[in-house]
């Protein structure tokens, strides 16, 4: 704010005080309007977190506002109580057990693909791509019914490597198109040398394609990861109460219990804290990741 | 092993005298068996891919589209009667009209606020910050975003954030507080009238004090700043004034006398207070003090009652229903909003940023102001950008559940009722009916289709 007269001195050697005035106004009341809507932003979820840590008397009496003039309410309790609840911690390590493979599977299958689409070549190889291309969008629900089916007949229906398989199958179609566009990006020369010098693809593969996708791969997994760790319908349908993760289990106690915020916020939190880390940690190959997603 | 390596295998020496099946031509046969070979491991490559996409998405697809045509139980061939039915099923039909509103409103809004979110973003000094914040709820699941907004919803507004600030506001421009339980201690002092206002039963002149004893007044009602009224009562009246006090006949923990203003007990702050005359017209109207005293000056001479208007004893204002039947698909629109304009604010952002300054600036020196550069020069320019951004969301519209499914409360699910919780519903959530899941599922599908054209042309382009 100091800097700005002087250097619109500098530039238009003799500001009308008037107009000076006015933008500075106008920039101002931006910046006043814009600190607002991020305020607004925050609130719900600081509402819900404030929430998780009071107890739930007070909860069901009035609103987290309330805690603010008096901090001294607040305690971990609900988080404690959360641990000791044997249904909501499985079902995190079910949520941990799903994305985890999940992640890695589509990863490397995809991987592979991308690079045969990429740089390898076989007949017909530009129409399967589009036919892959158009099944970035295809919604989920056409899928659930016949697989639900063929889950059942084979014996993976209510398992964990069910939901993954379901995952991995509709992560497909976007990871390969990621990662196909990247690797397709690699300059032709890089690998027709490798490929003078006797490389075979496989190594081709390992030891220049990979290294040199690595940010593709990183924003993919990342995306992908997220994508499945706050999925509820695919394991609403999937998996049974043995395997059901966070997501699904939260909801399950939000049927029972009606808005019992007390299971509920802290719950919630649980849940949304491993990816708003990632986010964090992060935030590049993030962004790059949704925004690449965009498409699905 | 560096991937440049020197070492270069050994290839199988041609054989003379046809070794490749089927080749009469010896310079021919290693090239084609070096092409299958490569043809080989191209497939291996895409086998995992293939295989799965194909068993779980491409024959899934064929299947449902198969089954649609068949009945709840998949034995008897229907046709299009799932269809038909589609279009006759209450439920269906709400959820069609759902996905509707949701198509229409929710991209357009998001892109419009997305866009000046972005412009007004580029003015600021800590637009990273900003972005960083609006772009967070991304990360979070629909899941607990629905618990959120559950949480802001909450009608109560002792509980609920957004009604707590819509009382708020309504009280801040509504005055007069509400004690819907009050009722006169003495109905010989006031009658209640069939509107559910009170009058005083004997007439009143200017110089007279009327005060009004009320009971009924739970002390959570009483406002704050409520001051005994003791001394208020005992003023006297200037000749052309009627005064009085309205109060609290009742002492806490007993003592007061009835129809008599004790020390301890309270007046009525900003109850409504009017005048009438022998005609039943309202000559004057005011509101007590927090002492609960209310004055008429300059009345002209003659018989007045005093009236308590049924307003003040109208229950409070509760804030708004937004869980309710009639606002529950907006509602949950708005927390669609709050998880996806951090998207559109990025993207359009980014836009903007690698857009040509100087059209800009020579628009500036021109003479543009502010507005005409943003409608004449920014959104043409960025019109490929919104495109993006819309038809992402309309897709992503078309198959919101997760959402719906936690804000919408057990009795009010069938009217935020959208196609795809109408799938799940239909088909596992306790409807059974595979016949009619599949043909919404296919419905579905069928409303991507532009969208899948549009991805594929858009690909095609960027090929060539």
């Amino acid at each position: 704010m100091t800097a700005l007269p002087t250097t619109a001195s500098s530039k238009t050697g003799r500001p009308r005080p008037m107009a000076w005035l006015l933008r500075q106004l106008s920039r101002s009341l931006v910046q006043l309007g814009l600190v607002i809507v991020g305020l607004l932003w925050l609130t719900p979820a600081f509402g819900l977190f404030i929430g998780s840590l009071r107890p739930d008397e007070d909860n069901a009496a009035t609103g987290w506002w309330n805690a603010l003039t008096n901090p001294g309410s607040l305690s971990l309790d609900g988080y404690s109580a959360l641990l000791d609840n044997s249904g909501i911690v499985d079902a995190f390590w079910n949520t941990v057990l799903i994305s985890v493979p999940t992640t890695v599977t589509v990863v490397v299958v995809a991987a592979l693909a991308g690079y045969a689409f990429a740089w390898l070549e076989f007949p017909g190889r530009d129409w399967i791509f589009l036919i892959v291309v158009g099944m970035l969008v295809v919604p989920i629900q056409v899928g659930l019914l016949p697989v639900a089916k063929m889950f059942g007949a084979v014996g993976l229906f209510g398992t964990i490597p069910g939901v993954v398989l379901f995952h991995v199958a509709y992560g497909l179609p976007f990871a390969v198109f990621l990662l196909r566009n990247y690797f397709a990006e690699i300059p032709r020369e890089m690998l027709e040398a490798a490929r003078m010098d006797g490389g075979s693809e496989w190594r081709i593969f390992l030891r220049l394609v990979l290294p040199l996708g690595r940010p593709a791969i990183a924003s993919l997994a990342i995306f992908q990861f997220l994508w499945v760790w706050n999925d509820m319908l695919v394991s609403l349908i999937f998996a049974d109460s043995q395997s059901q993760p966070l997501t699904v289990a939260l909801q399950s106690e939000m049927r029972q219990f009606g808005s019992n915020i007390g299971v509920l916020a802290p719950g919630a939190f649980l849940s949304l804290i491993v990816p708003v880390a990632i986010f964090f940690a992060f935030q590049r190959h993030f962004v790059q990741g949704v925004m690449a997603g965009s498409v699905k | 092993m560096p991937a440049t390596s020197v070492q270069a295998p050994a290839r199988p020496a041609p054989l003379p005298g046809g070794a490749g099946p089927g080749t009469g031509d010896p310079e021919h046969s290693p090239r084609r068996r070096a092409l299958r070979r490569r043809r080989l491991i191209a497939l291996l490559f895409m086998l995992p891919a293939l295989l799965l996409l194909g068993a779980l998405v491409a024959y899934p697809i064929l299947f449902t589209v198969g089954r649609s045509l068949f009945d709840a139980s998949g034995t008897r061939f229907v046709g299009v009667e799932n269809y038909a039915e589609m279009f006759r099923d209450p439920a269906t039909l709400k959820a069609i009209r759902n996905t509707t509103i949701w198509v229409v409103v929710a991209p357009l809004l998001l892109t419009g606020l997305g866009l000046i979110l972005a412009v007004l973003t580029e003015k600021i000094r800590w637009a990273t910050a900003f972005k960083l914040v609006l772009f967070m709820p991304m990360a979070i699941s629909f899941l607990a975003a629905g618990i959120i907004f559950r949480v802001v919803y909450e009608q109560d507004p002792e509980r609920g954030v957004l009604n707590a600030v819509a009382v708020g506001v309504h009280d801040a421009f509504e005055e007069g507080a509400s004690y819907p339980t009050a009722r006169p201690k003495d109905s010989t002092v006031l009658a209640k009238g069939k509107d559910g206002s009170y009058t005083t039963k004997d007439k009143a002149s200017p110089g007279n004090t009327v005060n009004l004893g009320l009971v009924g007044v739970p002390p959570k009602d009483l406002p704050k700043d409520a001051e005994p009224a003791r001394d208020a009562s005992a003023a006297t009246p200037g000749g052309a004034e009627l005064r009085g006090v309205a109060w609290v006949d009742f002492t806490l923990g007993g003592g007061g006398k009835p129809g008599q203003v004790d020390p301890k007990e309270s007046g009525l702050p900003r109850l409504a207070v009017e005048a009438v005359d022998a005609d039943g017209k309202v000559v004057a109207e005011t509101t007590t003090a927090s002492d609960g005293s209310y004055r008429f000056d300059k009345l002209a001479a003659g018989d007045y009652s005093v009236r308590l208007p049924a307003r003040n004893f109208a229950e409070p204002y509760g804030g708004v229903e937004w869980l309710g039947p009639a606002l529950i698909t907006p509602a949950i629109i708005g927390a669609y909003l709050w998880i996806w304009t951090g998207f559109a604010l990025v993207l359009i952002g980014a836009g903007l940023s690698a857009m040509p300054r100087d059209v800009i600036e020579a628009a500036r020196i021109d003479g543009a102001n502010e507005w005409q550069i943003f409608r004449r020069i920014t959104v043409p320019l960025l019109a490929p950008v919104l495109v993006v951004v819309f038809v992402t969301q309309v897709i992503n519209v078309m198959k919101v559940f997760d959402l719906v499914f936690v804000i919408a409360p057990g009795p009010v699910q069938q009217d935020a009722n959208v196609l795809a919780l109408q799938m799940w519903l239909v088909s596992f959530g306790g409807g059974n009916n595979q016949g009619l899941g599949s043909a919404l599922g296919v419905l579905l599908l069928l409303l991507v289709v532009p969208a899948m054209i549009f991805n594929i042309r858009r690909f095609r382009r960027s090929q060539s």
